[in-house]
């Protein structure tokens, strides 16, 4: 993967900006039974980022799975304020668009390039969902700045 | 968007100001979504206006005005508090809440209970049916055949696509309530014919016959497929409605699972061509004696101690026929003084299940048959469970990560024996 600051366009699903440092999934996430609300930690049983909280963080992950319950559990997180920062992901889904929708952070799909090949955990993203624009400083070049 | 004239008049207000805060937050879902309009809906289901402590904390609501507050800033998303109406297109509210008969077995304390009601009242006095379960197609709620549905509830939504060829995507809690109140929802996904046809092929190559297999055969597609839509072929017979229940509620756990087609038995795949309508054919993805033990073992993965403190039954909530094995299955012997045995169900059920007998049969075998939720929605096992056994693969995926305790997962009958030894003596047969 290549160091330096990368550029991704996608479709905007919430509006906003916000930056901070990614929480990368290759794996879908759960809501309700997956999450948990008050820490913003994933409890999912077989789930990669099993224990980790995505609070402040820009989430990146392929999409939503499981429970209906999806939507209320992320609008939880926004009144305890363990939301993400944001959110990029590349499958649309009833539940997910909903959750961005109340959980009210910038949120972002369809993106010209993929952004789970692009971003990795710990890697400095800006996100301008407004104008559909991510810009990615690997965490690589930040550790050389 | 494409807005109508009567959409347009909620949004300008012209309809009131609860209609108007449900209209901006569908619109912007809607927006979300990609979604150019929105199609009528005369069937929601949801969980209206339900609270905890935590949201009456949060809003400062108190039990006389917690139904407009919390349907107004969280159901609605509205940062203004409004007067909610009543609805006014047919509504009913999935499960919640602590059963009114046997709270004390679920542990709840009596402030909780009155909290349940006061928002159950609350919610009926608006105009919305207590069906109080996740099975609302076992208790009086069954849609047509292409009727335009809004349900929350991702087994239920899985069964109303798939075995009743109606129409509707997962829908959430907010958006279910703002359907309540509109009648319309976004016209994308499960409402428009060229999102329902399948991506995946699974060959099914081991006999699926019991409840078992078919949980054990959801859990691997929903894995297998996520949130596609799979058409299944090969060795399954005609699945019972209980089947399609677990199998749904399975597929929708492990993965996304919306809707799935199994040739010559659900309405929209007469034939596999018909099911994949103009998607090419896709790989072969098999299901044989490999991925059925695999299968087995990964929902088995959840418990290496076999004395079983626990057996919940009733997930997704049981049906009539369920409760009927289940104490052909007790036989009139008593479950081990060590475990307990709880059976979740509708009131629907419960009312029938009552006047034949079978509610005092589990009562005197040392059970309860308990209504509007289950130990996963509620939160409550019995007072120091480590273990639990389960028929239920959604229910395993689910409770041992919601409640930090193990599961074993096996037929109802391998759960009635454990109820009855304590122990798990389950077996993949």
């Amino acid at each position: 993967m290549s160091s330096g600051t990368i550029t991704l366009h996608g479709r905007r699903v919430v509006g906003g900006s916000a930056e901070g440092e990614a929480l990368v999934t290759h794996e879908t996430i759960s809501g309700w039974g997956g999450v948990n609300p008050m820490s913003g930690t994933i409890i999912e049983t077989r789930h990669e980022l099993r224990g980790q909280s995505f609070k402040d963080r820009i989430l990146v992950f392929p999409g939503a799975k499981g429970s209906s319950g999806w939507s209320a559990v992320f609008h939880m997180t926004r009144l305890t304020g363990t939301s993400p920062r944001a959110m990029l992901f590349n499958e649309m889904t009833t539940k997910i668009a909903l959750g961005a929708v109340v959980m009210r952070v910038p949120s972002l799909t369809d993106f010209d390039r993929d952004p789970l090949s692009v971003i990795e955990t710990g890697d400095w993203v800006r996100v301008d969902a407004d104008r559909g624009v991510v810009e990615v400083t690997k965490a690589a070049a930040r550790q050389a700045s | 968007m494409k807005l109508t004239d009567a959409d347009r008049a909620m949004l300008d207000g012209q309809e009131g100001k609860a209609r108007q805060k449900a209209m901006e937050l569908l619109v912007r879902y809607a927006e979300a979504l990609g979604a150019e309009g929105f199609v009528d809906t005369n069937n929601v289901a949801g969980v209206p206006g339900s609270y905890s402590p935590l949201l009456l904390n949060y809003y400062q609501a108190t039990a006389e005005n917690a139904y407009d507050i919390v349907y107004s800033r969280f159901d609605l998303d509205s940062d203004e508090v409004v007067q909610v109406p009543r609805v006014n297109v047919h509504s009913c509210h999935l499960q919640g809440g602590i059963d009114p008969e046997n709270w004390q077995t679920l542990g709840a304390k009596p402030e909780s209970l009155q909290m349940s009601l006061d928002s159950e009242n609350a919610a009926a006095g608006h105009g919305i049916r207590i069906l109080k379960t996740c099975t609302p197609y076992l208790a009086g709620n069954i849609p047509v055949p292409g009727e335009h549905c809004a349900w929350m509830e991702s087994s239920a939504v899985v069964y109303c696509n798939s075995v009743l060829g109606a129409r509707t995507n997962t829908e959430g809690r907010e958006s279910t309530s703002a359907a309540m109140l509109t009648g319309r929802i976004p016209d994308w996904g499960f409402h428009r014919d060229e999102f329902r046809h399948a991506s995946h092929h699974i060959r099914v190559e081991v006999p699926v016959a019991d409840l078992m297999d078919w949980g054990m055969l959801g859990y691997f597609v929903g894995a297998a497929v996520g949130e596609r839509i799979p058409v299944l072929t090969g060795r399954f017979g005609a699945p019972e409605l209980v089947h399609h229940k677990h199998f749904g509620a399975a597929a929708a756990s492990s993965g996304g699972v919306e809707m799935y087609h199994l040739v010559g038995v659900t309405p929209e795949a007469p034939t596999l061509q018909a099911a994949l309508g103009p998607n090419s054919r896709p790989e072969i993805i098999p299901y044989g004696a490999e991925q059925r033990r695999r299968t087995y073992e990964e929902l088995n993965s959840r418990a290496s101690d076999r004395a079983v403190d626990y057996v919940m039954l009733g997930c997704p909530h049981a049906a009539l026929e369920q409760i009927e094995e289940i104490c052909r299955l007790l036989a009139g012997r008593k479950i081990h003084p060590d475990c307990q045995l709880w059976i979740f169900t509708s009131r629907a059920v419960r009312a029938v299940a009552d006047a034949r007998g079978h509610t005092r049969i589990i009562r005197e075998s040392g059970g309860a048959l308990i209504t509007d939720t289950c130990s996963a929605i509620a939160q409550a096992i019995p007072p120091g469970t480590r273990v639990v056994a389960l028929d239920s693969a959604k229910q395993t995926h689910y409770l041992p990560a919601i409640m930090g305790i193990q599961a074993w997962f096996g037929s109802t009958r391998d759960c009635i024996e454990a109820a009855l030894t304590g122990r798990w003596n389950g077996v993949l047969r």
